[in-house]
């Protein structure tokens, strides 16, 4: 028949933290258990015991290869916080230089938009063609039709329209 | 004058090698022999404390003293421990009171004094005992063994000890209660109370 009475305050107890309450609790437990008090001077041997395990030393290379291991960790100070990852770094700072390069480019010259009054009235006129290109297919023949008298018609010969339907649109 | 652990982590933080040097000069024993305990090895124990100054000394920049030191630096040492024993990665050694003769050929404890001559009985007891008692911490649960190592030997506030194995300070006290009565029956045989020996009806257990 284990005694159980004061298993929850022993702990406290003997490392001499119990609050007054707890330890007089305790010890007049003690004075009428002797299956108690037979535990508690073991416990005290088995502290002491515990007292007898030797300590053993780092080896003399452990100061060393703590700093090695400490040395080879990646640098890092006041100013990490402005390069936190190379490669991070390195997309932004290519970012940038693109961005300033297509910022600088010179805008390539628009043949439907160039100054003069007449080209400016061919474009509208081209824009028109290229909402039909079913009539730019068979533009020889089309351009022949009077009814189709918006159609560009800059020379005489309708088989030779100077107006080029822009391609690149 | 001494500063205290948190003043000299809080100088390495600032960059303050040397403040770390006397980090590593303090810790250095209590935690391999913490770490030696847990896992057994020795190797294990020093590889292990070199990683928790090496924590250490990585968390320098990020460092906020919230918690004691200590708590800090034992709660990376039994995560570690605790980890190397779910590895597997230490080697059980087995010292049996019958085997007193091969203490040469694998990784004897380096204190240790290998020394056969007759007249050092006493040498040997005592190197039988601690093994013994070495044996009896490594047979205990690990995170009563953990409790038994940081109450006893590091002697820290149960508070802390709870804060390191993350369990309530009672659950901390019912763990410690239940290791050390392990213990008081494992030891018993040492203590010299022949009463005591045995595994039934000790003290009507």
């Amino acid at each position: 028949m284990n005694c159980t009475k004061i298993d929850a305050k022993w702990i406290v107890y003997s490392d001499g933290k119990a609050n007054p309450s707890e330890r007089r609790e305790v010890e007049a437990h003690l004075a009428s258990c002797s299956a108690c008090r037979r535990r508690a001077e073991e416990y005290r041997a088995m502290w002491n015991l515990l007292d007898e395990l030797p300590q053993i030393l780092p080896s003399p290379s452990f100061d060393a290869a703590v700093r090695a291991r400490a040395a080879a960790e990646p640098r890092r100070g006041r100013w990490a916080w402005l390069v936190p990852s190379p490669r991070l770094a390195f997309a932004v700072s290519m970012l940038l230089v693109f961005s300033v390069w297509i910022a600088t480019r010179p805008v390539a010259p628009n043949p439907a938009t160039t100054s003069s009054a007449a080209t400016q009235l061919n474009g509208e006129a081209d824009f028109r063609m290229i909402n039909d290109l079913q009539v730019l297919k068979n533009y020889d023949v089309v351009s022949n039709f009077d009814a189709l008298s918006d159609l560009p018609a800059q020379s005489s010969g309708a088989s030779q329209p100077s107006a080029q339907p822009p391609s690149d649109m | 004058m001494a500063r205290s652990d948190v003043q000299l982590m809080l100088e390495v933080k600032a960059g303050d090698e040397a403040s770390f040097e006397l980090l590593l000069r303090k810790y250095r024993t209590p935690l391999v022999n913490f770490l030696y305990r847990m896992v057994r090895d020795q190797g294990t124990a020093e590889d292990l404390a070199q990683e928790v100054f090496l924590r250490v000394y990585r968390a320098r920049l990020e460092y906020a003293p919230s918690a004691k030191f200590t708590t800090w630096m034992f709660r990376i040492a039994t995560n570690l421990a605790l980890n190397a024993l779910r590895d597997g990665r230490h080697r059980q050694q087995e010292i049996s009171m019958d085997q007193q003769a091969d203490h040469g050929d694998d990784a004897a404890s380096p204190w240790e004094v290998a020394d056969r001559r007759p007249g050092v009985e006493h040498e040997l007891i005592q190197r039988d005992r601690a093994a013994f008692i070495r044996r009896a911490i490594a047979q205990l649960p690990e995170k009563q063994r953990a409790a038994v190592l940081l109450h006893k030997y590091q002697e820290l506030d149960y508070d802390e000890i709870a804060r390191i194995l993350e369990c309530s300070e009672s659950a901390l006290k019912s763990l410690l209660f239940r290791a050390y009565e392990s213990l008081r029956v494992q030891l018993a045989p040492l203590v010299g109370h022949s009463a005591a020996v045995g595994e039934t009806g000790e003290l009507g257990r």
